[in-house]
């Protein structure tokens, strides 16, 4: 498995939304690659037969009953909210329309 | 910012291109509470307010699967005529945007809880209706995100905008995604078939009982899929998305835009950019939204905070067996019950009366009177006053008595409709209203008789030219008859007296 | 008057019970050891001692009142600042919640109150609990209190040294690859990892979900298996909790009978590469096992030695995306929102400035293990060795009731030593991670100190899913018996603060 590439790693902080600057860039691809080769030996010890785990519980079908209950208040949902305004969290512009 | 697009002719697109369709229908179900916590549902509410620390995102809350969003899904695909799943799991899909409090959609990847479908279709055609079957892929349970206002700017749209605020009552209430496998061989009926598609998609899950499919309200949404190719043996092309098409009539529009609008780019030697369009309800454009200039990269993993779902078999039997009868088979059964033709049938669901019609029927009346009703008088009234046949106070049982006393020749149409009048205004059941407005038909051949003589010897010359066989002149006497006993006659019985009366026979 | 800080959590509950203290007072001496020492160690983030003392009053008036009271009550407990608390700082060690005040209260936070333990403050910790040294913190590290200038383990570290600085005789911690046993063992003190799904995640910020678990700390095996009878069991609220009766922990602590337990000795954990005073308590222990009556055998886990490349995977993938909702949309920092930048601009200037390098690292990591043409490689892989490891596990525990081995390769390391080399800090988890993994449960408790450098050595027991008393047994055992050697407890050899 060859390392990752500075331009994967601006890649990576970009899906992240991270904003980092090019020299401590240079300083996460260097460490990054470092963790990445430790780890990559994972694909070399489970063949096809056996099965990914997920999760350590077999637990199935755990589901709750349509039943309304009682939530946060508006003043408790903005309580935090770094800006508010007609009852609504104020954000930035949006310049994507996903 | 919309600038027009070229547009070829949509017929001579057509015998350029072959088009391949694809559509994701959005069903917001209409569970009390949200996909993965116990907040409202309810569309509407004041900002923030049907929010908890689940659906808000906040940092430690964890989700719970809502088990009536689950059987809705299954009940939905099992009308698609889908595979349900043994074992399904839920998925994130990872990306930022602010209408999403976790940064991450509960939706289900690989997984789908139901998968192979299909969908029959009645496509109108030149040839008359064709049916169609459309294979479903895959439906999938997912939640919705919250609704952003933008705000500044001079249109109120995304572009231009100063700020943005945030409601979050919609994040978290269950979504169902259906999507179609590829559509190939509709040709030059695309348009039709992808309208034809979603409306029978929202009869049947209206059918279930189990979302409003209130286009207008958002609670059915519909992506449109379309590419081109040259012909039907090449490879498919590059696609477009068009989102946001929010009426049966934009789905059709919509497609065809996007057909015309491919075909000028690929005939001049263009490429077809994969991306997503912004359907314009108003213009009846689309404009292009975000470019996909790299894959998306949703990294899905299995929802760790989540166990899977694994329905019984009994359960989902259970559910088979529960399901209402299919809309489409019911249509064509009632019509063959009732014996109208396919445009009269047309009408009476074009006008949503189906359901009404068919109690009315069943309450007794004829199947002509009941869709005379509900089709005429009903549906003029609910139009002015901006509500469904559903919304007025009015009940199939009244229009089967109303009926019944026109048979017995205690009503005519014209105290029928002074009746429904009554009904409506809350005025009470229908012998009450013709009691409190003495409603009831002048009966009595006595002073019907008394009227005609008046009306003969005012109009002597019309006496002499029905007495000579010109029947059609009778027409006056009962007019004048009907006038003089305010409408409150029967005008057969009254024409067939007079006929007596002048020792005529019709 | 007895030292009340001394006391166990039993002890307490007893001079509670009798009369003979309030809860006021108790609480009193707590939040006056913490003025005193907590200035050096830095165990606690938040303390509100108004907030503390009026719980205490309210506790008080409740005993008085002739309700009754579970055995904790009027106990103080240090929580680890992960889990959220109603109107009261809840910063996971990060400069992202610095102000975020949860509207609303863990479960472990609900059972605490409905057994009316008193909350003494919210504990330091690795940042969102990214870290086995409490380095990560962004609010500076916490000391160990066998030596200031050491670490004291992590991420739980604050809740591991406020044990053992005397200022709690209780906490929470939350174990995602060994935050509770690590620190435990470094710092002389008892934690355990329930069972996955033992006890509710419901307001635990969580790091990595299908790792994650919260669970007690204490000074003594005892203690901790009354602090986790209080937190256990079912809660609807938590989709991965398990539905079933809790086993009585206290009891099990109290046995103290070892005689037919078989346990097996982990040749992958046995100390290779450990340090050899690590090495030499640990083999002692086994020893003392023997002589207890347990039936000691060697078993043989060879998927383990992929546990910490499947770990490193697996954490940062879930993470990074149980991460993305730190956005400053909703609560928490915002930064850079000039009225010029767009939404997506602060949100990544929000996220660069209010993250800490450990946690970008692991986020990028995880990002680059889920996204495509990488998945099956590394993420894929990773759930797979998962599989081995549980399958390791079972095999083992049919010739055995539990597995022990050292908790730690190495007693507490120095402040720094280990700070700009994620992979020797990662090594510390070697031994506690297989567990988080296959969804089992460890305990650790402390078994001498390193004749090297005199600092504290923890054994880690580890049983079954389901099979937590089966560790309070064991470590219940051990612990009497080596108190019986020592004829103290450990902590009074630490250094006076």
């Amino acid at each position: 498995m060859s390392g990752i590439t500075r331009a994967e790693v601006a890649h990576l902080a970009k899906l992240a939304r991270l904003t980092i600057d090019d020299e401590h860039l240079d300083h996460y691809a260097e460490q990054l690659n470092v963790i990445i080769e430790s780890v990559a030996r994972v694909s070399e010890v489970a063949g096809d037969d056996v099965p990914a785990t997920s999760h350590p519980l077999p637990l199935i079908n755990v589901m709750r009953a349509d039943v309304q209950r009682p939530g946060l208040t508006n003043a408790e949902a903005l309580s935090n909210a770094p800006a508010q305004e007609q009852g609504r969290f104020r954000v930035p512009r949006i310049l994507d329309e996903e | 910012m919309s600038k027009t697009a070229l547009l070829m002719d949509f017929d001579q697109a057509l015998e350029r291109f072959d088009p391949v369709l694809g559509l994701e229908v959005h069903v917001e179900l209409s569970t009390n509470t949200k996909m993965f916590c116990s907040c409202s549902t309810t569309f509407g509410g004041e900002p923030n307010t049907q929010v908890c620390p689940v659906c808000l995102g906040l940092p430690g809350a964890l989700p719970v699967v809502n088990e009536k969003g689950v059987e809705a899904a299954i009940r939905i695909g099992l009308a698609l005529n889908c595979e349900i799943a043994e074992w399904c799991r839920f998925s994130r899909k990872n990306y930022f945007y602010p209408d999403m409090p976790k940064n991450f959609q509960t939706s289900q990847y690989d997984e789908p809880i139901a998968f192979n479908g299909y969908l029959d279709v009645a496509v109108p055609t030149d040839e008359g209706v064709m049916p169609f079957r459309v294979l479903i892929e895959r439906a999938h349970m997912e939640e919705d995100t919250g609704k952003a206002l933008h705000q500044g700017g001079a249109t109120g749209r995304i572009h231009g905008a100063d700020y943005s605020l945030l409601d979050y009552n919609r994040a978290g209430i269950p979504l169902i995604e259906i999507v179609t496998k590829p559509i190939v061989g509709a040709g030059r009926y695309a348009p039709e078939v992808a309208k034809a598609y979603v409306a029978a998609l929202r009869e049947l899950v209206k059918s279930l009982d189990v979302s409003d499919v209130r286009m207008d309200q958002g609670s059915l949404r519909c992506d449109v899929n379309l590419s081109l190719r040259p012909t039907p043996q090449d490879r498919f092309g590059t696609r477009t998305e068009t989102k946001n098409v929010n009426s049966l009539r934009s789905v059709e529009r919509a497609v065809r835009y996007e057909v015309q609008r491919q075909a000028v780019i690929l005939t001049d030697g263009g490429k077809i950019i994969q991306e997503t369009r912004h359907w314009h309800e108003d213009t009846g454009l689309t404009t292009a939204g975000r470019v996909k200039e790299e894959a998306e990269d949703y990294r899905y993993f299995p929802e760790p905070d989540l166990v899977p779902i694994a329905p019984s078999r009994e359960w989902v039997e259970q559910l088979r067996a529960s399901l209402p009868e299919n809309p489409a088979l019911r249509r064509a059964r009632l019509q063959a019950e009732w014996g109208i033709t396919d445009h009269d049938m047309a009408s009476v669901v074009n006008a949503e009366a189906l359901d009404l019609v068919e109690a009315t029927i069943a309450a007794g009346a004829d199947q002509a009177a009941a869709r005379k009703w509900w089709l005429g008088e009903l549906s003029r009234i609910a139009n002015e006053r901006g509500l469904g046949l559903e919304e007025l106070a009015i009940t199939p049982a009244h229009l089967a008595r109303i009926e019944a006393l026109i048979a017995d020749g205690a009503l005519n149409d014209k105290l029928a409709r002074s009746v429904i009048e009554g009904v409506l205004a809350g005025e009470g059941e229908v012998d009450a209203v013709i009691a409190g407005r003495g409603l009831a038909l002048v009966s009595d051949d006595g002073p019907l008789l008394a009227a005609i003589d008046a009306a003969l010897q005012a109009q002597p010359d019309v006496a002499e030219k029905i007495a000579a066989g010109k029947l059609a002149a009778a027409g006056a006497v009962v007019g004048a008859v009907m006038k003089a006993t305010r409408g409150q006659a029967d005008a057969a019985k009254v024409r067939r007296l007079l006929f007596e009366r002048l020792g005529v026979s019709e | 008057m007895t030292d009340l800080i001394k006391q166990t959590a039993r002890q307490l509950s007893d001079l509670l019970r009798a009369g003979d203290v309030s809860a006021h007072e108790v609480a009193v001496a707590h939040l006056d050891r913490i003025a005193a020492v907590d200035e050096r160690v830095h165990a606690f983030l938040h303390v509100d001692r108004e907030y503390t003392l009026a719980r205490a009053d309210q506790v008080d008036a409740k005993r008085a009142s002739g309700a009754a009271m579970g055995v904790l009550a009027g106990v103080p407990l240090a929580l680890k600042d992960v889990l959220a608390m109603k109107g009261q700082p809840t910063t996971c060690g990060s400069r992202m919640l610095e102000h975020w005040r949860p509207p609303y209260n863990a479960t472990v936070v609900e059972r605490l109150h409905a057994a009316d333990v008193v909350i003494l403050g919210k504990t330091n910790m690795d940042e969102f609990a990214m870290g086995s040294s409490t380095e990560f913190s962004a609010y500076g590290p916490t000391h160990n209190p066998w030596d200031l200038d050491r670490i004291p383990g992590g991420s739980g570290g604050g809740s591991a040294a406020s044990l053992a600085a005397f200022e709690a005789p209780l906490a929470i911690g939350t174990d995602t690859g060994g935050s509770i046993r690590q620190p435990a063992a470094v710092t002389g003190t008892v934690g355990v990892k329930p069972t996955y799904g033992a006890v509710s995640r419901y307001g635990l910020v969580a790091l990595a979900s299908s790792l994650d678990q919260a669970g007690p700390c204490a000074r003594t095996v005892e203690d901790t298996a009354l602090l986790h009878m209080a937190i256990a069991g079912y809660d609807p609220k938590d989709s991965t909790s398990i539905n079933q009766p809790v086993a009585d922990m206290v009891a099990a602590a109290q046995r103290r009978d070892l005689r037919g337990m078989r346990i097996g000795l982990v040749k992958e954990l046995s100390g290779q590469g450990f340090q050899a005073g690590v090495r030499q308590r640990f083999e002692e222990a086994v020893a003392l096992y023997t002589s207890l009556g347990a039936d000691v055998v060697e078993v043989s886990c060879p998927s383990f030695d992929y546990a910490l490349a499947a770990y490193y995977l697996i954490l940062p993938s879930e993470a990074s995306s149980n991460l993305a909702k730190f956005d400053g949309m909703r609560y928490g920092l915002r930064s850079g929102d000039d009225g010029e930048h767009s939404v997506e601009q602060v949100m990544g200037l929000t996220r660069a400035a209010g993250f800490g390098p450990e946690v970008i690292r692991r986020i990028m990591i995880g990002t680059y293990a889920l996204s495509s043409g990488y998945y099956d490689a590394y993420y894929g892989s990773a759930q797979k060795v998962r599989t081995l490891i549980q399958r390791d596990f079972n095999a083992a525990f049919t010739t055995c009731d539990v597995l022990i081995s050292p908790t730690a390769p190495t007693t507490a390391f120095k402040i720094g030593e280990k700070l700009d080399d994620p992979l020797a800090m990662y090594l510390n988890d070697i031994a506690t991670i297989p567990v988080n993994l296959a969804g089992n449960c460890g305990m650790s408790l402390p078994i001498g100190l390193a004749p090297e450098d005199g600092l504290p050595v923890g054994l880690q027991i580890i049983a079954p899913i389901n099979g937590d008393d089966r560790l309070y047994q064991a470590g219940g055992a051990l612990e009497a018996a080596l108190h019986a050697q020592w004829g103290h407890h450990i902590l009074e050899e630490a250094p006076a603060l």
